[in-house]
């Protein structure tokens, strides 16, 4: 079996493993890395359950390499609680009743993050557009929006966002 | 002393673990040593299978075993409710093997699994292994499967039918169409949905040569029955050496009720190999292709009425497409839980029902959120549209019209609820339906939608108004119309509860309901906490091991809210008697005198002569000090069998903006007022509604699983299947009305599929409301943009609309329009 050797940072720590060519970046996280908060949903890249930030991007991890990682910043759902204080998305999810079996919840969320880093103030429209790549069937989106939503107004009121474990590599 | 939380919208408990990324869901679970397992699965829709050589799969690399059909001493999987019950009527039932052996009857059938180290490996050998099939026609409609010449699947299923079951007044109702003044015929089609929970199935089977026992870990909304029927049914292992536990599930919405082959798969594994732990998880596309599909309903309806508006008879006969093989309890989905509630809230006073179930080469179909009532409701509620159309009376006006009226209940319908064979009868209990309509109008300003029609016609768009005024039948069962005697469900519904208040005041329920992400951790919590007077951080709630556990049926049907939480609120109540009797024997007074007030057991008339459940507990677990007869430790067993199904109704409707130009649907407006009895946490409530209506109005828009002529399942991914996005949707707005249920302590009526149930209805309805100006009164669903823009051509080609309704006038021969 051909493996590639992987050193990449996630959640603030260094991590590595030898991996084959084909190796997804979700597996190597979920499976190498036992990170199991990263869910896969589907096989052709429309759910978004594998939501996770590389390089302070989010990322559909189902759809990049592990070796395509090499020597990235990630972050997984994992890193987004600073000890024992929820991250202000976290926390909005939690509030307003944003989940139901929790699966899409951790890729919801990441790409949420990515949203709110971009625009701080988004309009529901903008919310609804920003996560059409991460499918729910529970929650019909409602209340998602609705945790955004109040995420944002928390942050923007100066609510710290605990910093990213990645940034402390 | 605690608050009480009861009806409140606490937060849940479960998140923590789920908004962190700590959830246990199947796929998560790493045991030591553990295997992996894939499927070979057919990529014939019919074929023979002439042999199978797994010589070369063998020899991969990381492969331990590979197994075919032949290998696995396991009988076919159980068919647990065959349409008609008691009443003999004839269910000609072919289910799947474990593998196939002979033949393979849909695309995607099991035919080898190989066993490897890694998953990748054992995919890979899949690859290797030689099947050689000799191909079959195919047919994959239900209706054209029961016409001569039509491939034959099974030979004791001549024309390929399962069963021919018929419910209500056959007499009657022809006689009421024959005579009627109106009559409005169409044929309809609910089609065939894939369920997409989020997370896909899997199992993981671990035998233990030590003590042949079996822990099976399994994706399942009823662990207790697979536990009993992977035993009794398939394997012929004893009852009572296999444990099944369910881990966290990521959504079901009803396709993890079922037994299937996988599961027995992993137990015959891991004891082959023996005794390491095998697992398997589908793919997405696996789970399309082998995990059931929902509803494919082909249905001709006829609905007679006077020109004044009031509706006199509905006569349908339906083809329910089962697959190739029946599921677990296909037949009872199309039988007791549509053709048996076809009259939805009116007061039809003729209804016959005929509904014949096939067999065809495509995935088995079983319960999928709503299991037979969408199915219903969207029959009934187009044709009330369709009959306001054809009288040209408001749709509304219709509906109100023909309502039950509240001194109607308890109401034995002509749709058969009423006419269970040899066992109990169901009535509807309650219903107070124009409220809810009355309440939906207003929100959306019904009477003056005209003007928004001519503001949106001016941009281009056909606006669509469409109401659902439904009613549906949950909170399922009673053991005595729904089991062995009754309906045929080859069982029981009762369910059970188990609570143990320990030493240090620290309760646990442990319930045999099953969540999937419907909150049940918090919601009974709330409910002890209201009855035992605790705070709900001291009650935690297991669920979902059978090991030491009082058997329970699980989660599905709504039954949750209804059913589980009397068991529990039974078994409080034992725990409160004891506590009132120790506290008794405590104060040195007579039982009669103790008064209990939340946590607290007083005397009555001596205030500071008074114990708390803690110290109550506390006591009784210790046992040093008990009263003559009574036994140690505060530790109560209830099981609750329902006197009665729930009736959650109400009224949705959904407004909707069509591009002329595109045909692209938008749906622009949703106003839904529910009426579920009372609320256990309004917020979990209004979160069901939420999803329930998304995957309805999903049917309607977007969904459908296609099939080829020659049974390749071409929406055989999720580039393909249109779930719905979070951008297709406006926020919902719900609103409410309170009758309580009389069937259960809490006066709830269940709310997990009522969303689905109506939603379907309103959003075809508003469709086919925007394009009648065009002359077009029906469409079938997904209204897709292609499906829109090609009726909207037709119509305006003059062609004639697509699916026109048939317009009879019936026999006083009185003409009417063209």
């Amino acid at each position: 079996m051909v493996t590639e050797h992987v050193s990449l940072t996630v959640n603030g720590q260094r991590r590595e493993a030898d991996v084959e060519p084909r190796r997804l970046l979700v597996q190597l996280i979920r499976e190498d890395f036992d990170l199991t908060g990263t869910h896969v949903g589907c096989d052709t890249s429309q759910c978004g359950a594998c939501t996770v930030h590389v390089d302070g991007q989010a990322i559909k991890s189902c759809t990049m390499l592990a070796v395509q990682a090499d020597g990235s910043n990630v972050t997984t759902i994992e890193g987004m609680a600073s000890g024992d204080t929820l991250h202000p998305l976290q926390q909005g999810f939690w509030e307003k009743h944003g989940l139901q079996c929790g699966f899409c919840t951790p890729g919801m969320i990441m790409a949420a993050a990515d949203l709110l880093a971009r625009n701080a103030n988004p309009s529901d429209d903008e919310i609804r557009h920003a996560i059409e790549g991460n499918y729910c069937r529970c929650t019909g989106y409602q209340n998602i929006v609705a945790a955004i939503r109040e995420a944002a107004r928390t942050m923007q009121a100066g609510a710290a966002a605990p910093a990213p474990a990645s940034s402390q590599a | 002393m605690a608050t009480d939380v009861l009806g409140t919208p606490v937060k849940r408990t479960e998140d923590p673990k789920f908004i962190t990324g700590k959830g246990r869901y199947l796929d998560d679970i790493k045991l030591q040593g553990m295997v992996h397992m894939s499927i070979l699965r057919s990529p014939y829709a019919h074929a023979n299978i002439k042999s199978v050589d797994t010589s070369a799969a063998k020899t991969m690399p990381g492969v331990i075993a590979v197994f075919v059909g032949a290998d696995i001493p396991y009988n076919p999987l159980p068919m647990a409710w065959p349409a008609g019950g008691a009443s003999g009527l004839q269910n000609n039932v072919n289910t799947p093997r474990v593998l196939a052996t002979d033949d393979v009857k849909w695309t995607g059938e099991g035919v080898a699994a190989v066993i490897a180290e890694t998953p990748e490996q054992a995919v890979d050998a899949l690859e290797a292994i030689l099947v050689d099939y000799e191909p079959l026609p195919t047919v994959v409609d239900a209706e054209k499967a029961t016409q001569s010449g039509a491939p034959q699947l099974h030979e004791n299923a001549p024309n390929n039918i399962v069963f021919d079951w018929n419910v209500g007044d056959k007499a009657g109702t022809d006689a009421a169409i024959d005579k009627a003044e109106v009559v409005v015929r169409q044929r309809i089609v609910n089609q065939r949905l894939i369920p997409n929970p989020m997370e896909v199935r899997g199992d993981i089977g671990w035998y233990n040569p030590g003590t042949e026992e079996y822990t099976v870990w399994m994706s399942s909304q009823t662990p207790h029955i697979q536990r009993l029927l992977l035993t009794a049914f398939v394997t012929g292992i004893p009852e009572h050496k296999v444990r099944v536990i369910a881990p966290d599930i990521g959504g079901a919405f009803g396709s993890k009720i079922f037994c299937y082959a996988d599961m027995a798969l992993v137990m015959f594994a891991s004891k082959a190999i023996g005794g390491r732990p095998v697992k398997w998880v589908e793919s997405r596309r696996e789970n399309y292709q082998s995990t059931i599909h929902g509803r494919d309903h082909i249905t001709y309806l006829e609905i007679a009425g006077t020109r004044d508006g009031e509706v006199t008879g509905l006569r349908v006969k339906t083809y329910a497409n089962l697959g190739g093989r029946l599921s677990t309890i296909g037949p009872g989905i199309p039988t007791t839980l549509y053709g048996r509630v076809l009259a939805g809230p009116y007061k039809f006073p003729n209804v016959h029902c005929e509904v014949i179930g096939v067999y065809t080469n495509t995935t088995f179909v079983d319960a999928y959120r709503g299991a037979g009532r969408p199915e219903a409701t969207y029959v009934v509620e187009r044709a009330m549209d369709l009959f306001a159309d054809e009288i040209g009376m408001d749709p509304a006006a219709v509906r109100r019209k023909n309502f039950l009226p509240n001194d109607a209940f308890p109401y034995d319908n002509p749709s058969g609820l009423g006419t269970a064979v040899n066992g109990e009868k169901v009535y509807i209990d309650s219903g107070n339906y124009e409220p809810a309509l009355n309440k939906a109008l207003t929100m959306v300003d019904y009477y003056k939608l005209d003007e928004k029609r001519a503001e949106a016609k001016a941009r281009g768009k056909l606006l669509g108004v469409g109401l659902s005024t439904y009613i549906e039948i949950c909170g399922v069962a009673p053991s005595k119309w729904i089991g062995a005697v009754g309906e045929g469900w080859g069982a029981a519904m009762w369910e059970s509860a188990n609570l143990k208040v320990h030493l240090t005041g620290k309760i646990i329920l442990t319930m045999g309901t099953q969540p999937q992400g419907q909150g049940h951790e918090t919601t009974y919590a709330q409910i002890i906490s209201s009855e035992l007077g605790v705070p709900m951080e001291d009650v935690i709630v297991q669920h979902s091991d059978t090991l030491g556990t009082p058997f329970g049926y699980g989660s599905y049907g709504s039954r949750t809210s209804s059913v589980g939480s009397t068991a529990a609120i039974k078994a409080a109540g034992k725990v409160r008697e004891k506590a009132k009797r120790y506290a008794a024997h405590m104060l040195e007074a007579n039982v009669e005198d103790i008064e209990v007030d939340g946590a607290n057991y007083r005397v009555k008339g001596s205030p500071d002569k008074v114990k708390t459940i803690q110290e109550i507990a506390f006591a009784i677990d210790l046992g040093f000090s008990l009263p003559d007869g009574m036994e140690p430790y505060l530790d109560e067993t209830a099981y609750h069998d329902t006197p009665n199904c729930t009736f959650p109704f109400g009224t949705h409707i959904a407004i909707v903006e069509i591009d002329e130009q595109t045909g692209k649907v938008d749906l622009v407006r949703y106003v839904a007022v529910d009426d579920v009895g009372n609320k256990i946490n309004p917020m979990i409530v209004d979160g069901q509604l939420h999803g329930g209506i998304a995957q309805g109005v999903g049917q309607a828009l977007w969904e459908g699983a296609i099939y080829s002529d020659d049974g390749q399942l071409q929406s055989g991914s999720m580039m393909d299947y249109a779930v719905p996005r979070a951008s297709w949707f406006p926020n919902l707005e719900l609103d409410e009305t309170v009758t309580p249920s009389p069937v259960n302590p809490l006066g709830v009526k269940g709310v997990g599929e009522a969303g689905a149930i109506a939603s379907t209805a309103a959003a075809a309805n508003a469709v086919i409301d925007a394009l009648s100006p065009l002359g077009i009164r029906h469409l079938d669903m997904p209204y897709t943009s292609q499906t829109v823009w090609r009726a909207i051509q037709e119509a305006k080609g003059g062609a004639g609309a697509k699916g026109a309704a048939d317009r009879t006038n019936g026999s006083n021969g009185k003409g009417g329009p063209a």
